[in-house]
């Protein structure tokens, strides 16, 4: 049995529900949300823009604050630790962000923005620190005379590689992808994704792989997880969750990954989703997932479903109840 | 149709990379900094450049002319005095016979030194202020900004005048005055600049990576913000220098044997009708310095704006 580096218990992240003289509305970005990584493996998050996949990550970071809830880390939850054990918490957990354009400071030189984590922790002397970078820019496969270089004058890629090089700085345990391929072109997609994986067959990093591109994410993931309107709707096996997937979001989620082989294509059925995602403000009585679900029966209004085991995975849909 | 079948990949099917594939991370044109960026599109505004150069004229007289001039701002000469401009006096001489361009070179070195201070002094309280309440945000901000609000809500002149009286007039009550009444423009310019760069992800990637609150508004949030708040500067000067010259004009300046520009034109403004001559050097030396600091402060916001790139 694999030891578990993060574990999420029940996490609620809200938004809003302030203001100083009119209240502004509660937005539940993510409603009790329970999720476990384990040592070494990628687990990828997908869902549609805005199901709260972005909150979770920037939550374990600890960027957005936890309404409910609680992350272990270790086994030690992430809301209490403080001092030294927070550094040591911070250099272990890092986070690869979206947007290779704005992640970088654009004052500051590649070397100046690869040594700075080394800079916060006090990490070695200047010359160690200068090697280290020197080190970093060649695991990235970038050239040792970009360290003067600006980020601006670097292509997306390239960016986005050295944003990892800056996370890679402080060993990091663990590493919330954050979208890092989404802002590619298709062709730089795969330089990410392979560095990536060398990277943690090398270093046994842990990753939480945030995504909305399934085809990517099963390439990469040794586990998904489906995610609807700030909830798990199904967790499993990449390639088994990508062969037969049980919940019926899962399967439309599927059906519109391209198939490269035009035969198959003709063939399959494409399951097309009516509306929009519903607001988070105010989510549908029982299964959230019923207004738009093609399945929907009754029951799905009254009772929310529970994640439960179903086969080699867990689902979280009526459909599955007397099983 | 065929059908497309999966096959092996052996190392016979790979074959090397051209030599010249090898350099294709390399980048080939000149690195520049930010700043070098600026400067080379702050040189193509022709306006602004004629007014860097008339100020740094004017900066090089104001220090220079009073150290080799024979004349000394406060030594009297009856025997010379209201004089037009003559070879020996090339702004004339004024009703006690000082030479006016020596006078109004000194009168410069107070304007130009009580505008340059002053607004650093606001540009250092205002970025540090606005930056705090940008960060902070929250109750914090909205404390701080009412309290800015609510000394917004007195015009500047009162301030200056109030605080000149109670402190009698002199340089540091004149500085004190105007740099109390300028600093809220920058620290709302800079608040409003920290917050949209805080939720940028270059802030929060400093922030996952353990960066302290200290580290992420200096290192990271001012520096970013350095264009606006230099720009901002370069119009505080001049309404530095219009301040004192207004307290000047209204006789609660420096006092006499001393003089700036402002307090010069209050002094030869009885002589507009006679000799308006006198009273026109050093309101053509403030109008013109003020020209060329605006002309200066559009040319440094095209250059500073990266968004004009």
């Amino acid at each position: 049995m694999p030891k578990p580096i993060l574990e999420i218990k029940d996490l609620k992240v809200y938004f809003g529900g302030g203001g100083f003289i009119k209240k502004a509305p509660l937005v539940k970005a993510v409603d009790g949300l329970n999720l476990t990584v384990y040592e070494n493996e990628t687990f990828g998050l997908v869902g549609e823009s805005g199901c709260g996949k972005s909150t979770t990550g920037r939550a374990i970071v600890k960027i957005n604050k936890i309404t409910d809830g609680h992350i272990y880390y270790n086994g030690v939850d992430i809301d209490t630790i403080k001092g030294e054990d927070l550094k040591q918490y911070k250099r272990d957990v890092q986070m690869i962000f979206q947007d290779p354009y704005a992640s970088l400071d654009p004052r500051m030189t590649v070397g100046e923005i690869i040594r700075e984590p080394m800079d916060i922790h006090n990490i070695g002397t200047k010359e160690e620190r200068e090697q280290r970078v020197r080190e970093l820019l060649e695991i990235v496969g970038l050239k040792p005379d970009h360290i003067r270089r600006y980020p601006h004058e670097f292509s997306g890629g390239q960016r986005q590689r050295i944003g990892i090089a800056r996370t890679l700085a402080l060993n990091p345990k663990f590493i919330v992808c954050d979208e890092p391929i989404s802002a590619l072109d298709v062709s730089i997609q795969a330089q990410v994704i392979n560095l990536l994986e060398h990277l943690q067959k090398e270093m046994g990093i842990s990753y939480l792989f945030i995504a909305h591109d399934l085809s990517m994410v099963k390439h990469i993931s040794d586990r998904i997880g489906v995610m609807y309107l700030g909830n798990l709707v199904e967790v499993g096996d990449a390639e088994s969750l990508y062969r037969h997937p049980m919940h019926p979001y899962t399967e439309a989620l599927l059906s519109s990954v391209p198939i490269p082989d035009p035969k198959t294509a003709r063939q399959r059925k494409r399951i097309v989703l009516e509306g929009e995602l519903p607001s988070p403000i105010n989510p549908p009585s029982g299964c959230v997932f019923r207004t738009r679900c093609p399945k929907a029966m009754e029951k799905c209004a009254l009772e929310k479903p529970q994640m439960k085991q179903v086969g080699d995975r867990k689902v979280a849909c009526h459909l599955y109840d007397d099983k | 149709m065929e059908e497309i079948k999966d096959f092996e990949l052996t190392p016979e099917l790979f074959e090397p990379l051209e030599e010249s594939e090898k350099n294709a991370e390399k980048i080939a044109y000149e690195s520049k900094t930010y700043f070098q960026d600026a400067w080379a599109r702050f040189k193509k505004n022709k306006l602004a450049l004629i007014g860097l150069c008339f100020l740094a004229v004017m900066v090089i007289c104001c220090v220079v002319i009073p150290m080799v001039s024979p004349y000394t701002y406060d030594g009297q000469n009856m025997a010379i005095a209201s004089q037009n401009p003559t070879l020996a006096h090339p702004m004339g001489t004024d009703r006690f016979g000082r030479d006016i361009l020596v006078r109004v070179m000194c009168g410069g070195r107070i304007s130009l030194s009580v505008g340059v201070i002053a607004a650093t002094i606001a540009l250092v309280v205002g970025v540090v202020y606005g930056g705090i309440a940008g960060y902070v945000g929250g109750k914090v901000d909205m404390v701080m900004m009412r309290i800015v609000d609510c000394m917004y809500s007195i015009p500047d002149t009162l301030y200056v005048i109030l605080i000149v009286v109670v402190f009698e007039p002199s340089m540091f009550s004149i500085l004190l005055g105007i740099s109390i009444s300028s600093w809220m423009g920058m620290s709302r310019q800079v608040r409003t600049q920290v917050m949209t760069l805080k939720e940028q992800e270059f802030s929060l990637a400093a922030f996952v990576l353990g960066a302290s609150s200290k580290r992420i508004l200096f290192k990271h949030l001012i520096i970013n913000s350095m264009g606006p708040i230099i720009v901002q500067f370069t119009m505080l000067v001049p309404s530095a220098i219009f301040s004192e010259a207004t307290l000047g004009y209204l006789g609660i300046g420096l006092s006499v044997p001393q003089a700036s520009w402002g307090t010069l034109a209050n002094d030869a403004k009885g002589l507009v009708a006679t000799r308006p001559l006198e009273c026109m050097w050093p309101i053509l030396a403030i109008c013109l310095t003020m020209l060329a600091l605006n002309f200066i402060g559009d040319g440094l916001g095209d250059a500073l704006d990266p968004k004009k790139k």
